[in-house]
């Protein structure tokens, strides 16, 4: 093997000629985030994450082979926003619940999610309905999940070397399906192995998801962050007065209310440099002043969410999307990829608690009316912040309501971000 | 039986029953050994496959933005009607099935079906009825078929034409074991004869490379695949000219060294079939083809048609390989070129129909006759297909440095306003550029035009566009396969009615990811157009957005998000 050298950003590299390009950064202590690559699989090229400038030229960075003199580009601002870009497009394609998902904690996708900081999906969700597919003999195969890296089709053979998973149909239809035949005749071993190269939690292992967490939850380890004292701000800022804060919950489940709450005596501190107008915590209805900070948690479902939203753009300076609900939907939103006639139906006409024709769908001038899906609110209003998490973790709330009132600095710890 | 075979095998299961069974998939899957689920794989890439019955007369009718445009509604609503079947659903009548398809490449005769693959061409709701009664009593669909030829609405003058000029079998190979294969190459490189199939790549150039190869075969292949809505310049000279075409591959076997050359034919052109048969068995008989064909010593070059099966992407160049190999038409990765890694593992080139053409052509006549006409960079003629709202659609074969203006005129374009250069994928124009010449150095056009007047819905194109793409994409990159998902739900929201300039802006920046990150050209351009209509018809986009700088509000439409519960309360 002949030695070469290379550069990536401007750095010089040096590195076996030929070897991968993610490899080849990695022993330069580069990182270059992939989904599809797989140690010694050939190039997939499917998931683009690794995108790279290639002589100026954007390119797959796992289709790459290093030669000499060859000039890399990863860490641009664009790069790394169109890397960012890549996983937003796999969370609206797919239905991403991180917080009822097997995997979460352990899976490669929602990590690079934390890695590149995606704070709320730019894109709309696209809501389709998947399969979740049980009648293989060892695996439980959940569509919504499936990114369509491949991994699992150029890797788990049987013994006798036949594929178990392949792609089927194409473009917007194209589906990763499984060979029932093939599956059946995995050992309990090839099944567990095909779960672990899976990037998400799309491939389970039946019996064994459910009974016992699996996995160490890696990516999830490290102190949650410190508590930071509340009430020492810079008071050049404070108007005068104290700032005043303004919560709501829409279509949530008041998990990110007692996040809130959850500083502790934090609270004190906090009550010190703000007030409370408008919220489930005063009991207060109606706005009579203007406030500088509304907090919503919940999207919207119906339509008195969409009236409350809007009034607290109207009476807030800034307004924060709190909680995944708030930022794309969240869990109501599971309703999303059913039509709303199918929903209301089995909720209210054809469930096994209804008496036929005894019962209707509620609907009086004096209810809001439910919409065809869940929004998120930034569909519905312009959203100047939003605050992952389910719920977020209560320090990281009000470190960023401290940040944006006091304009101040603040970072986010990596295990404060969270997406469940 | 062989992998490659397997279009083949399908394509006989497909014909003789009518879809391909779990029995045959089994069958299939047992000979290759592979796992059923590859098959499987294979058959719902490729849209005339089917997996369930149908009936005895399989009816797709061309959804393209010119059939829109020129009634689509109305002829699918009136196959619908006369038939009792519904489109895109199975299992409905023992006689009928209707599909959608997209651009079959009969542009400038719409609407357009295909019958069992054999054409008609504009279709009204009359014509429909017509058609379907004589289905029912039996009339076969070759006697219902139309005459499809392209009317050839325009050849330069005698001195300046290059296609559209006498033929005769063998012109180009006249003393060709006289002439070194650097010959060829020089005559093409004199001219510099740039690829004819969207992305004019240096022939000459292609050509040397797998000369120079040193892998043990080489493999010739004609890509007749056809798919860029709106372009059907390629089926005319298969129509006219099917020997230029295989005089161009026998000159770049000549020149590489290749002994076997695939023609790809989308099957959206089956009716042609014969054609090149026919074609290709008067130059064995001529011993132009075959064991020391062109009295050549050890030249032995051998040439067979493939029927594609319905998949636009196939026409990129490697996942045609891949499709010719016997696989999904996904797209390679650009690890290796086909020169190095092609076919098998051979060196292969892939050209153009009208590349082929062209080559022989210049071969014919010589690099000088050529060079007397053109432009500076852009030399002899080019052909350009030509449809939408004019007067006389059809082919034109143009002098390179022709203005777009005296297109327009010669196809006496109507009221000329929204104007689509190289099919969704290329470029669109507006008035601005009505007096660019279309050369290199000024308006690179593909070979398609479709003119659309005032009165059309840019809105409306740009969906038909996206949905083609979305529909098209292999599936394999996140950016393509998502991205063309979330331009059509912008185009949604456009259409309500609620975007901003700031949804504009996002659309660009999309687009351009999209661009960025996918693997091949079809995600790489299928933003294109969208993106640049945005800067080309500012005024249409104008009207239809509310403009705003940095802190735009949002809107939301109420009335759209409670219709289904309002309707679901109104039923109960
Ligand atoms: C999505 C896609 C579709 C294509 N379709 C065609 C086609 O239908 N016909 C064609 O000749 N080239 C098509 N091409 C271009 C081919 O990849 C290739 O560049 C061309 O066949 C090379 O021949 P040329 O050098 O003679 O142009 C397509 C490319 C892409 C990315
Ligand atoms: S944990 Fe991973 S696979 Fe599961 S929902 Fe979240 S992102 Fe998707
Ligand atoms: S199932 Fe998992 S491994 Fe297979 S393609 Fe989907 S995400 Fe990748
Ligand atoms: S860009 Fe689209 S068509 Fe091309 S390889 Fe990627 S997914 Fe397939």
């Amino acid at each position: 093997m002949q030695n070469i050298s290379f550069y990536i950003d401007g750095r010089l590299c040096t590195a076996d000629k030929g070897l991968n390009l993610i490899e080849a950064a990695k022993r330069n202590g580069i990182f270059i985030p992939t989904l599809c690559h797989f140690k010694h699989l050939n190039p997939l090229g499917s998931c683009r994450v690794c995108s790279v400038n290639l002589n100026g030229n954007g390119i797959a960075g796992c289709t790459v082979f290093v030669e000499e003199g060859m000039n890399i580009e990863v860490n641009t601002p664009e790069l790394l926003d169109n890397r960012k870009a890549i996983l937003e497009m796999m969370f609206v394609e797919g239905n991403h619940f991180c917080p009822s998902c097997e995997k979460s904690g352990d899976c490669q996708m929602q990590n690079l999610g934390y890695e590149t900081g995606i704070r709320y999906t730019r894109f709309p969700h696209l809501f389709v309905d998947r399969l979740v597919d049980a009648r293989p003999e060892r695996i439980v195969v959940n569509q919504n999940r499936c990114i369509k890296c491949k991994r699992c089709i150029e890797e788990i053979v049987t013994n006798d070397g036949y594929k178990v998973f392949n792609f089927t149909n194409k473009g917007k239809k194209t589906t990763v399906s499984i060979d029932y035949e093939q599956e059946a005749k995995l050992t309990a071993a090839q099944a567990e192995y095909a779960m672990q190269i899976c990037p998400t939690g799309s491939i389970l292992v039946k019996g064994k998801t459910f009974s016992k967490p699996f996995g160490n939850r890696i990516f999830d380890q490290g102190a949650e962050g410190k508590t930071v004292p509340f009430n020492k701000v810079n008071m050049n800022i404070t108007k005068g007065r104290k700032m005043r804060i303004a919560t709501t919950s829409l279509a949530g489940c008041f998990g990110c209310h007692m996040s809130l709450l959850d500083i502790d005596l934090g609270i004190l501190d906090i009550i010190e440099v703000v007030e409370f107008h408008k919220s489930p915590l005063t009991d207060i209805k109606k706005f009579t002043e203007r406030c500088d900070i509304g907090l919503v948690e919940g999207g919207c479902c119906n339509t008195d969410n969409i009236e409350v939203l809007r009034e607290f753009r109207k009476n807030c300076d800034v307004l924060v999307s709190v909680g995944e609900c708030a930022i794309w939907g969240g869990v109501p939103a599971i309703r999303n990829t059913i039509p709303l006639e199918e929903c209301l139906r089995e909720a209210y006409l054809d469930s096994l608690t209804s008496e036929g024709n005894a019962t209707v769908i509620p609907n009086h001038e004096d209810i809001p009316k439910i919409l065809n899906k869940v929004y998120s609110n930034h569909e519905v209003v312009k959203i100047d912040y939003h605050i992952p998490g389910c719920p977020p973790n209560a320090n990281h709330i009000w470190s960023v309501v401290k940040n944006i009132l006091f304009e101040e600095e603040y970072s986010i710890n990596y295990p404060e971000f969270k997406y469940d | 039986m062989q992998r490659t075979d397997l279009l083949n095998r399908l394509w006989e299961f497909q014909n003789k029953f009518g879809f391909i069974s779990d029995i045959a998939v089994a069958e299939i899957a047992q000979e290759l050994k592979v796992s059923k689920i590859e098959i499987e794989g294979v058959i719902s890439f490729y849209h005339f496959f089917h997996r369930q019955p149908t009936g005895k007369y399989i009816i797709y009718l061309n959804n393209s933005i010119v059939s829109e445009f020129k009634g689509f509604q109305e002829v699918k609503a009136a196959f619908e009607f006369e038939t009792g079947c519904t489109f895109g659903k199975y299992g409905q009548s023992q006689l009928f099935s209707l599909f959608e398809t997209s651009c079959i490449g009969l542009s400038d005769q719409e609407c357009t079906a295909l019958i069992n693959f054999y054409p008609v061409t504009h279709l009204s709701t009359d014509k429909v009825r017509t058609i379907v009664n004589q289905l029912k009593i039996g009339i076969s669909p070759n006697i219902i078929a139309n005459n499809v030829a392209s009317l050839v609405q325009h050849i330069p003058p005698q001195n300046k034409s290059v296609f559209f000029k006498n033929y005769s079998i063998g012109n180009s190979l006249k003393n060709l074991k006289n002439k070194s294969p650097q010959f060829i190459l020089d005559e093409l490189k004199k001219v510099e004869l740039a690829g004819k199939g969207g992305a004019f790549f240096p022939t000459a150039q292609k050509w040397e490379i797998s000369k120079n190869a040193t892998n043990a075969e080489k493999v010739v292949i004609c890509n007749a695949d056809e798919g860029e809505p709106g372009t059907f310049k390629d089926k005319t000279i298969i129509e006219n000219l099917p020997g230029l075409i295989i005089e161009g591959m026998i000159l770049a076997a000549y020149v590489t060294g290749a002994t076997t050359g695939f023609i790809y034919l989308r099957a959206e052109y089956k009716y042609l079939q014969s054609k090149l048969e026919n074609a290709i068995i008067d130059f064995y008989q001529h011993n132009l083809l075959g064991v020391n064909c062109c009295e050549i010593k050890h030249f032995n070059f051998d040439l067979q048609l493939q029927i594609g099966a319905g998949a636009y992407v196939c026409g990129a160049e490697t996942a045609l390989i891949e499709s010719l190999e016997g696989y999904r038409g996904e797209p390679r990765l650009r690890v290796q070129y086909p020169t190095e890694n092609g076919y098998l593992g051979s060196s292969t080139i892939v050209n153009n129909v009208e590349t082929f053409a062209k080559a022989s052509r210049i071969i014919e006549f010589g690099s000088d006759y050529i060079l007397s006409i053109g432009t500076e960079k852009s030399k002899g003629t080019k052909i350009i297909c030509i449809s939408g709202d004019v007067a006389k659609p059809g082919i034109y074969e143009i002098e390179w440095g022709t203005t777009l203006r005296e297109l327009l005129r010669l196809s006496q374009a109507t009221a000329p306003y929204f104007i689509q250069s190289s099919g969704p994928s290329g470029d669109c124009l507006n008035e601005s550029d009505f007096d660019r010449k279309i050369c290199k150095e000024d308006l690179l056009c593909g070979g398609s035009l479709m003119i659309f007047n005032r009165t059309r819905s840019i809105l409306q194109i740009l969906e038909n566009y996206i949905k083609f793409f979305l529909d098209e994409s292999c599936g394999s990159c996140t950016s393509c396969r998502v991205g063309n998902q979330i331009l059509l739900a912008k185009i949604e929201k456009l259409k309500k009615g609620i975007c901003t300039t700031q949804d504009l802006n996002e659309i660009i920046e999309w687009g351009t990811i999209m661009k960025k990150t996918s693997r091949c050209g079809l995600g790489q351009f299928s933003s294109n157009t969208f993106i640049q209509s945005i800067s080309k018809f500012e005024n249409y986009f104008n009207v239809i957005v509310t403009s705003c700088t940095d802190n735009c509000n949002v809107e939301f439409d109420m009335e759209n998000a409670v219709f289904d519960y309002d309707q679901l309360i109104k039923k109960t």
